[in-house]
C-alpha cells in the first residue's frame, strides 16, 4: 500500500475514534442537570415541543466507551490502520491456510489407505464405497441429484451408457479435468424450417421412437454430412468427443419431438467441472470407483 | 426520571388553534404535499408489501411464477426492495420531513412548485421502477437497481428535494434547529451523496450501463451504498420521523437534549464506515474489512441512543398505551429498532457472520428492522398525522388500529422468529463436516430443511400485508368525507 494511502487511512481511522471518545467526554462533561419539572433546554416548537436535557444513562456511556477501547486493541491486534499488519500476524489467507493445512492433516490419511488398491477391488470394498458415497454427496448432487439420476442436461450415472467412458482412466480425467460436450447450432446448415424437421424426424427413427417416413429418410445424406463426425455415421455416438449415441434410449437433453428440435436449432452445451484441485488424487480415485461402481443399477 | 402529565401538551392542540381563522397562502402550511405523500405512503406499501408475500410463497411454490418471465423472483425480488424501501419508506420520510421541517421552523414550506415537483418526480421514479424492474432491466446492484436515466430523474429530484428542505430551514423564523431536522438533513445529504457516486456508470444504450468501478472495487463501492442506505435512508431519516412524532403523540418533551447531540453526531460520523461487513472474507483486503467490523461494533451504542431518547422520552406516558395504539405501534417500533441495532453490531463480528452470512438470518434481520422499526413507525406516524392534515381529531376508528396493532406485531415476530431459525439451520448445516472431511448436508437437504419456516414467514407476512389493508379502509374512512383545512403558521413562542 503506497505511504500516502497508509496514513490517510490510519489517520482517518484514529480521528473518528477520537472524534467518538470526545463526544463521550462532552457529554459527561455537561453534569447532571438539576431537573425539576419543566426544566427544559428553554427552546418550544410547534406550539408545545420542548426537550428535557437529562444526563446520558451511564451504562449507555460506558457501553459506548467500552466499544471503544475494544476497537483501539482490536485494531492493534488486527491489520486495519492502513498497511499494518496486526500484532499477532492474522490475514484471511492465514487463516484458510491454516485450516485447509489442518483438515489436510486431519483427513488425507483417511483417504491414502487406498491409494494402492486396485481400481476393481475398491469397487468391493464397504469402507472404501462409504467414503465415495459421501464425497459424491458433497460434490456431485447439485448436478447429478442424491440418486445420481441426474435430470435434463446431466448424465444418469446409475445407467449404463457413458458419454466420456466409464474405465478407470476416462472417469479419472473427467472428474480430474472436467468435460466440454459442445453440440453446435446446426438449423442454418439444415436450411429452414422443413430440414431441420426432417432431420428431428431421422435421428428419432434412430431409437426407433418413430417410423421413418420418406422425409425423415430425405435427411440421412445430411446426417452423414454433417452429424456422423461426431454420432458416427451410423448414430451410435463417439466418447472422444462425449457425443451421445443416437440409437439408444438414452437421451441427455430429451426425446420429444421439441427436445430434439431445440438441441439442433440452439446447440447444448454441457459443462462438467474440473475437480482436480478440489479433491486431490486420493480423493478422485475413490470418487471414480463409487461412480463407476453405481453403473448399471438400471 | 420525573413524572409529568401536563395538559397543555395534547398531541393535537396545534390544529386546533387555526380552524376558523380566514387564512392566505402564504400564512398556512404547505400541507398539500404532505397529503399527496402520505397517501401514497400506504398505497406503495400494500404494493410492496403485496410483491413481497408473493416472491415469499414463491420460495414454497415455485410454480406462482406462471413461466412468464415478468413474474420470476429474481424480477420481482428488486421490485419488492425497491417498492418497500424508496415507494413506501420514501414517500413516508418525504411526507413527514415537509410536515415536521414547516412545524418546527414555524414558516410555510419553500418553493411551492419544487415541492410538488418533488411528489410527482418520485412518483414518476416509482412508476419507471415498477415498469423497468419486472422488464430485467438493472444495473444488478442491490438496491440501486434502476438504469443510469431513472438515476439521473432521482438525481434531480432529490436535489429539489434538498432545496425545499434547507430553503425552509434557511428562512426559519426560530433559531435553534429542531432536533428531527438534523437527523432529516443528514438524510436528505447523505443520499444524494451516495446514489451519485455509486451509480457513475458509462451508459451503453437508454436502457444498459456499465459500472464504472470494476471488482473488488465496485463491490466496495456497493456496500458503502448499501448499508448507508441502511444507515441514513432507513435509520436517520426514520429517527428525523421518531422525534417529532413520539414526543408530539406522548405529548411529552423530548427526555435528553445532549443525548441526541451525542448519538446524532457518532450515528452519522461511524456509519459511512460499516459497509465493508457486507464483504467478509472475500476479495476485499483484510484492512477494509477490519475497520468495517470495528465501525459496526462502536456503532451500537449511537444507536442505542436513538432508542434510548425514544422510549425515555414515552416513559411516564406508560398509561397512555391502554388507551392509545398509536403510542403502541412507537414503542413496538423503537423496540425492534433497539434489537436490530443490537443484531446488527452482532452478525458483522467475522466468526459470527461465517455462520450468518448468505443465510436466511439476514434477511430476517433486514425484516425485524425494515417491518419491526421503519415501517411500525411510519404506521404510528401516519396514524397521528392523517387526522391533522384532514382536519380530524382522531382516526376514523381506533379499535381498528388496535385490531392493525397486533396484525402487524404478530406477524413481524413470526417472520423474524422463523427466519432466525431458518439461518441458523442453514448455517449450521452448510458447515458440518463428517469425520471424513465431506460435507454432511448437501445444499438441497438444506433448502429442504428451510420449507417449514418459509411457510412460517409467509404468514407473518401475509399477517403484515393483511394490517395494511385494514389502514387502507381506516384511512379511507377518515379522509373520504372530510375537507382539508389550511392550517396556520404558528408563531414561535
Amino acid at each position: 500500500m503506497p505511504a500516502f494511502w497508509h496514513w490517510f487511512i490510519a489517520a482517518g481511522t484514529i480521528a473518528f475514534v477520537i472524534w467518538c471518545a470526545w463526544l463521550i467526554s462532552w457529554s459527561s462533561k455537561q453534569g447532571p442537570q438539576n431537573i425539576a419539572d419543566d426544566d427544559v433546554v428553554g427552546h418550544t416548537w410547534d406550539g408545545d415541543l420542548e426537550e428535557w436535557n437529562n444526563p446520558a444513562p451511564k451504562w449507555w456511556l460506558y457501553l459506548y466507551f467500552i466499544t471503544i477501547a475494544w476497537a483501539v486493541g482490536y485494531m492493534i491486534a488486527y491489520p486495519g490502520l492502513g498497511s499494518w499488519e496486526g500484532v499477532i500476524g492474522w490475514s484471511q489467507e492465514g487463516q484458510y491456510e491454516a485450516e485447509m493445512q489442518a483438515a489436510a492433516e486431519r483427513y488425507e490419511p483417511i483417504y491414502e489407505r487406498f491409494a494402492a488398491m486396485e481400481f476393481d477391488t475398491l469397487q468391493d470394498n464397504d469402507e472404501a464405497m462409504s467414503l465415495g458415497a459421501s464425497l459424491y454427496a458433497s460434490y456431485c448432487t447439485t448436478c447429478h441429484g442424491s440418486d445420481a439420476r441426474g435430470a435434463t442436461g446431466y448424465p444418469n450415472l446409475t445407467d449404463d451408457d457413458w458419454l466420456w467412458g466409464g474405465t478407470e482412466a476416462a472417469l479419472t480425467a473427467t472428474l480430474t479435468h472436467g468435460r466440454s460436450g459442445v453440440m453446435p447450432v446446426l438449423a442454418p446448415a439444415l436450411g429452414g424450417d422443413a430440414g431441420v424437421d426432417n432431420m428431428v424426424s431421422y435421428v428419432r427413427s434412430l431409437s426407433e421412437l418413430i417410423e421413418a417416413d420418406a422425409a425423415a429418410n430425405s435427411a440421412k445424406p445430411m446426417f452423414v454430412a454433417l452429424c456422423s463426425a461426431c454420432h458416427n455415421a451410423d448414430g451410435s455416438g463417439n466418447p472422444v468427443f462425449g457425443a451421445p449415441n443416437l440409437t439408444d434410449d438414452i437421451w441427455l437433453y430429451g426425446s420429444s419431438h421439441d427436445a430434439v428440435h431445440t438441441t439442433i436449432i440452439s446447440g447444448r452445451n454441457g459443462i462438467m467441472p474440473a475437480h482436480g484441485e478440489l479433491l486431490g488424487e486420493d480423493r478422485t480415485k475413490i470418487l471414480a470407483a463409487y461412480v463407476a461402481s453405481l453403473s448399471g443399477q438400471d | 426520571m420525573r413524572e409529568q402529565v401536563s395538559p397543555r401538551r395534547s398531541p393535537f392542540n396545534s390544529i386546533s388553534i387555526c380552524r376558523d381563522r380566514p387564512l392566505d397562502t402564504t400564512a398556512s402550511y404547505n400541507d398539500k404535499v404532505v397529503r399527496q405523500f402520505t397517501i401514497m405512503v400506504v398505497v406503495w406499501g400494500i404494493v410492496g408489501m403485496l410483491v413481497g408475500v408473493l416472491i415469499a410463497a414463491q420460495l414454497i411454490w415455485p410454480q406462482l411464477n406462471f413461466d412468464l418471465s415478468f413474474l420470476t423472483y429474481s424480477r420481482l425480488r428488486p421490485l419488492h426492495t425497491n417498492a418497500v424501501i424508496f415507494a413506501f419508506g420514501g414517500s413516508a420520510l418525504f411526507a413527514t420531513s415537509y410536515y415536521v421541517v414547516q412545524r418546527t421552523c414555524h414558516v410555510r414550506l419553500a418553493f411551492d412548485k419544487l415541492a410538488a415537483f418533488t411528489f410527482w418526480g418520485w412518483q414518476v421514479v416509482i412508476l419507471l421502477a415498477a415498469i423497468t424492474l419486472p422488464l430485467g432491466i438493472t444495473q444488478s446492484k442491490e438496491y440501486a437497481e434502476l438504469e443510469w436515466p431513472i438515476d439521473l430523474l432521482i438525481t434531480v429530484v432529490w436535489v429539489s428535494y434538498a432545496v425545499v428542505f434547507f430553503g425552509t430551514i434557511a428562512k426559519r423564523r426560530i433559531k435553534h434547529i429542531y432536533v428531527a431536522n438534523w437527523f432529516y438533513g443528514a438524510f436528505i445529504i447523505t443520499v444524494a451523496v451516495l446514489h451519485i457516486f455509486n451509480n457513475l456508470a458509462v451508459p451503453v444504450s437508454l436502457f444498459k450501463s456499465y459500472s464504472i468501478y470494476t471488482g473488488v472495487v465496485d463491490g466496495m463501492m456497493q456496500w458503502w451504498y448499501g448499508h448507508n442506505a441502511v444507515g441514513f435512508f432507513l435509520t436517520a431519516g426514520f429517527l428525523g420521523m421518531m422525534y417529532y412524532f413520539v414526543p408530539k403523540q406522548a405529548g411529552r418533551p423530548v427526555y435528553s437534549y445532549r443525548l441526541s447531540v451525542v448519538h446524532f453526531w457518532s450515528l452519522i460520523a461511524i456509519y459511512m464506515w460499516a459497509g465493508p461487513h457486507h464483504l467478509h472474507y472475500t476479495s476485499l483486503p483484510d484492512w477494509a474489512q477490519t475497520l468495517g467490523m470495528v465501525f459496526s461494533i462502536i456503532l451500537l451504542a449511537p444507536s442505542w441512543g436513538g432508542m434510548i431518547n425514544g422510549i425515555m422520552t414515552l416513559s411516564g406516558a406508560w398509561h397512555k398505551l391502554r388507551s392509545d395504539p398509536i403510542l403502541k405501534f412507537m414503542i413496538v417500533s423503537l423496540s425492534f429498532y433497539g434489537m436490530s441495532t443490537f443484531e446488527g453490531p452482532m452478525m458483522s463480528i467475522k466468526t459470527v457472520n461465517a455462520l450468518s452470512h448468505y443465510t436466511d438470518w439476514t434477511i430476517g434481520h433486514v425484516h425485524s428492522g425494515a417491518l419491526g422499526w421503519v415501517a411500525m413507525m411510519t404506521i404510528g406516524t401516519l396514524y397521528c398525522l392523517i387526522p391533522r392534515l384532514y382536519n380530524r381529531d382522531s382516526m376514523y376508528s381506533t379499535k381498528l388500529i388496535d385490531v392493525h396493532f397486533w396484525t402487524s406485531t404478530i406477524g413481524v415476530v413470526l417472520y423474524a422468529v422463523a427466519l432466525w431459525v431458518a439461518g441458523i439451520t442453514q448455517g449450521l448445516m452448510w458447515r458440518a463436516v463428517n469425520d471424513d472431511g465431506t460435507l454432511t448436508y448437501s445444499f438441497v437437504e438444506s433448502l429442504k430443511a428451510t420449507y417449514p419456516y418459509y411457510g412460517l414467514r409467509l404468514i407473518g407476512g401475509l399477517l403484515f400485508f393483511s394490517g395494511m389493508i385494514i389502514m387502507a379502509y381506516n384511512v379511507w374512512k377518515t379522509v373520504s368525507n372530510n375537507k382539508p383545512v389550511p392550517v396556520a403558521v404558528l408563531d414561535p413562542a
